[in-house]
């Protein structure tokens, strides 16, 4: 199964390749990472997506934990979450293609970034299954460079994925 | 203001205010000033290995022998990927050692400079944790965090990277008092509502079993452990970790268990209605087939390491905490509820149990005197020590033999790399549990494949005056390896045999050590009480051994713990 997985994380030259490292190690699929500082400069944030069985997930978090640079650790599928994703795409738009993809940009709430007569520069901003969507609507053919952001997270309600108080 | 000092002096004030008593190391361009600052000083003993690898190893011997953390000083570069070896091993076996690198001047950093290697990427993958340090004035504290991080929760190996400018710089020092981190808060109480569900599921036991690794040894459990096998009157085995965890001369001992170890601690396992595990992990080598391990338990799990936990076997009762702490509120439980295990299930349980012990797995053939066998020259040593001694062992038959046939009664004295299984570890360890423990028996129990991965520190040894008994037990091949080909590969002796071995006596003397072969099986006590009357010396005992001997009972790989063979004409259960 899928894990959205939220770690804060000592802003440390090195933490990040603690935690990647640790997926090579042991073998465990990583989907996803995405890794920025926070409002705290000493903390930084990781939003990592994961799969596998609950037992080898529930090891993943363990061994997460168990890494000195992990402050704290929130596994957002554990309860509501909202998820988000970016996705920069540059198609070429030429003729009469030009409106068909603006259109379809308008509906996926997309936005044009970017234009030159050959190209158009999208960005949309979704779950994955949007950005999935509307890369799938336009056709490979016209796709020039796909980027995308990896996810991020965040619970609903007040759960949170803070430090606790000292 | 107070004086200023420099990061070389800091660090030997540090580890004088740590309380180190030994430093093992070795001297190199990256930590030139830190040893200027050592020669200084009379606080730390530095102890000059030769090979970086015996100095993590002879730290690691002090720190398993002690349960003090284990110190080294290595400097860049090779200094640095030489020590790998012996971080790696500590890190499998979870032994506290603080091992710190020199690094190239911070402002060569990443400039592929002379004796440059990034030791924190080298070692991050086989330490609990690891620093650079960066700033002089974070060094006292990078230090405290290194010590307090090796040595709390479920120890393991930390290394400090210092470059050398930060070792000229100079700031006031004093030392930290509590190091915190908020990121690491290891659990010591177990939760008190689990410990009482385990408790009444140990009461319901008809056929208990105990069994114990090196988490007890690492706590400081073994007094708790006993307190509680002997209340439970269940049999306890150890596993290669463990031994001495639980007195091995106590009749509820059923001995180690897994690949190597006893029919009846094995098929104990296999048969068992509850199985309470403290401070092991459930390793491949302990398992056997997990599809088949213990297929009749109910398992109750304690271990400091969350992670431990569910890993391989999925268990009915988790207890995060101190095995000493928990194992106290356990036998409190016990205690209050007036209540005791079923004796009369008990009597029947120990009964199957006596019949499995009744099949003498560890039999082999005494009557030779043509040759002498491995076990023999292991018995005797046994015998002659009264199992008071510290053994320290390479990797291999050798180790089995030892595992299975010296009784240890008390924790801390059986020391081998357990988990990465590291040929050379034998020597360099008992450097360590020697300097440690000045006035007791210490014995390497090795092959004359394993002493040769680290033989130069019998040159160590010398310089120090350590009267290690090495018991070589030399049968010309790498036997463990002879075994297996023997049996797995039809006796395609692939590269097992060594074919131009030294003459270890006269290796031994020319360090200026005392050596004595023996080929006779009617030689061997004469000899090992020859060794031992000679308090003062190292002597390098090279016991021609059978060479065909193979070490059993063993559970193939892909088996369970009732598939087990005694010997190859003769399968058990």
């Amino acid at each position: 199964m899928r894990h959205v997985i939220s770690i804060l994380l000592e802003n440390e030259a090195g933490a990040l390749s603690r935690v990647a490292g640790l997926f090579s190690a042991r073998g465990y699929n990583i989907t996803s990472l995405t890794v920025a500082p926070t409002e705290d400069p000493s903390l930084s944030r990781m939003t990592l997506v994961t799969s596998g069985s609950e037992a080898v997930v529930d090891q993943i978090r363990k061994q997460l934990n168990k890494l000195v640079d992990v402050v704290k650790l929130v596994d957002l599928t554990d309860s509501q979450w909202i998820e988000r994703e970016m996705l920069l795409i540059k198609v070429s738009a030429e003729g009469e293609e030009r409106d068909e993809i603006k259109r379809l940009s308008d509906i996926f709430r997309g936005r044009i970034i970017d234009v030159t007569e050959e190209a158009y520069t999208i960005e949309l901003t979704g779950d994955g299954s949007k950005l999935d969507a509307f890369i799938a609507v336009i056709h490979s053919r016209r796709i020039l460079e796909v980027v995308r952001s990896g996810v991020i997270g965040i619970a609903r309600g007040s759960v949170t994925c803070a430090p606790d108080a000292p | 203001m107070s004086l200023e000092l420099t990061g070389a002096e800091i660090f030997v004030r540090c580890l004088r205010d740590e309380g180190v008593e030994y430093l093992f190391g070795y001297p190199g361009g990256a930590v030139l000033h830190i040893y200027d600052a050592l020669y200084k000083q009379e606080d730390i003993k530095h102890i000059l290995v030769r090979h970086e690898q015996g100095a993590t190893h002879a730290a690691d011997g002090y720190a398993r022998s002690t349960g003090k953390p284990g110190v080294v000083l290595v400097t860049s570069g090779p200094g640095a990927t030489n020590a790998v070896t012996g971080i790696a091993t500590a890190y499998m076996d979870s032994i506290p050692l603080v091992v710190f690198t020199g690094q190239v001047m911070t402002n060569l950093i990443g400039d592929d400079a002379f004796q440059e290697v990034d030791a924190i990427g080298i070692t991050r993958p086989c330490v609990k944790h690891n620093f650079m340090v960066k700033d002089v004035r974070d060094l006292a504290l990078i230090m405290r965090k290194a010590f307090h991080v090796a040595t709390t929760g479920r120890p393991g190996p930390v290394v400090v990277d210092i470059p050398k400018d930060i070792t000229a710089h100079k700031t006031t020092y004093t030392f930290p008092k509590n190091p915190t981190l908020r990121s690491y808060k290891p659990v010591t109480e177990g939760d008190s509502g689990t410990i009482r569900k385990a408790a009444e599921l140990v009461l319901l036991a008809k056929r208990p079993m105990v069994y114990a690794g090196g988490g007890v040894v690492l706590g400081n459990a073994a007094a708790e452990l006993t307190e509680l096998v002997r209340w439970m009157g269940a049999p306890c085995t150890n596993t290669l970790m463990g031994l001495g965890a639980f007195p091995g001369t106590d009749p509820l001992f059923v001995g180690m268990l897994g690949m190597h170890g006893t029919y009846e601690a094995n098929m104990a396992m296999h048969e068992c209605d509850v199985l309470l595990a403290i401070g092991a992990r459930f390793d491949d080598r302990v398992t056997g087939d997990l599809d088949k391990f213990c297929p009749n338990a109910r398992i109750i799990h304690i271990d400091i390491d969350p992670a431990s936990i569910q890993k391989n076997v999925a268990v009915e009762i988790a207890i995060i905490g101190d095995a000493r702490l928990v194992m106290r509120e356990m036998m409190g439980v016990l205690n209050a509820s007036g209540k005791r295990l079923d004796g009369p299930a008990l009597a029947a349980w120990w009964s199957k149990i006596e019949t499995w012990r009744a099949r003498h797995c560890l039999e082999y053939d005494r009557a030779n005197t043509e040759v002498i066998k491995p076990q023999f020259v292991l018995e005797t040593l046994y015998r002659l020590t009264a199992g008071e001694a510290f053994i320290t062992s390479d990797v291999g038959q050798h180790q089995m033999w030892a595992a299975q046939f010296y009784k240890f009664n008390k924790p801390r004295r059986w020391i081998n790399s357990g988990g990465l299984g590291t040929m050379g570890f034998g020597l360099p360890a008992a450097i360590g549990v020697q300097l440690a423990h000045p006035g007791e028996t210490v014995a390497c129990v090795t092959g004359e494949a394993s002493i040769q991965m680290c033989i130069q520190e019998l040159s160590t040894c010398k310089q120090y005056d350590l009267p290690i008994k090495i018991i070589n037990l030399n049968n010309r091949y790498m036997g463990m390896v002879r075994q297996w080909q023997e049996f797995f590969y039809q006796s395609r002796y692939s590269h097992s045999y060594l074919e131009a071995l030294p003459d270890f006596v006269k290796l031994a003397e020319s360090y200026g050590h005392a050596g004595l072969r023996i080929d006779k099986p009617s030689d061997v006590e004469a000899a090992l009480k020859e060794a031992f009357a000679q308090r003062d010396r190292l002597v390098f005992l090279d016991f021609i051994t059978d060479q065909t001997e193979n070490v059993y009972p063993m559970i193939a790989a892909g088996k369970g713990h009732h598939e087990m063979h005694l010997a190859t004409d003769r399968e058990l259960a």
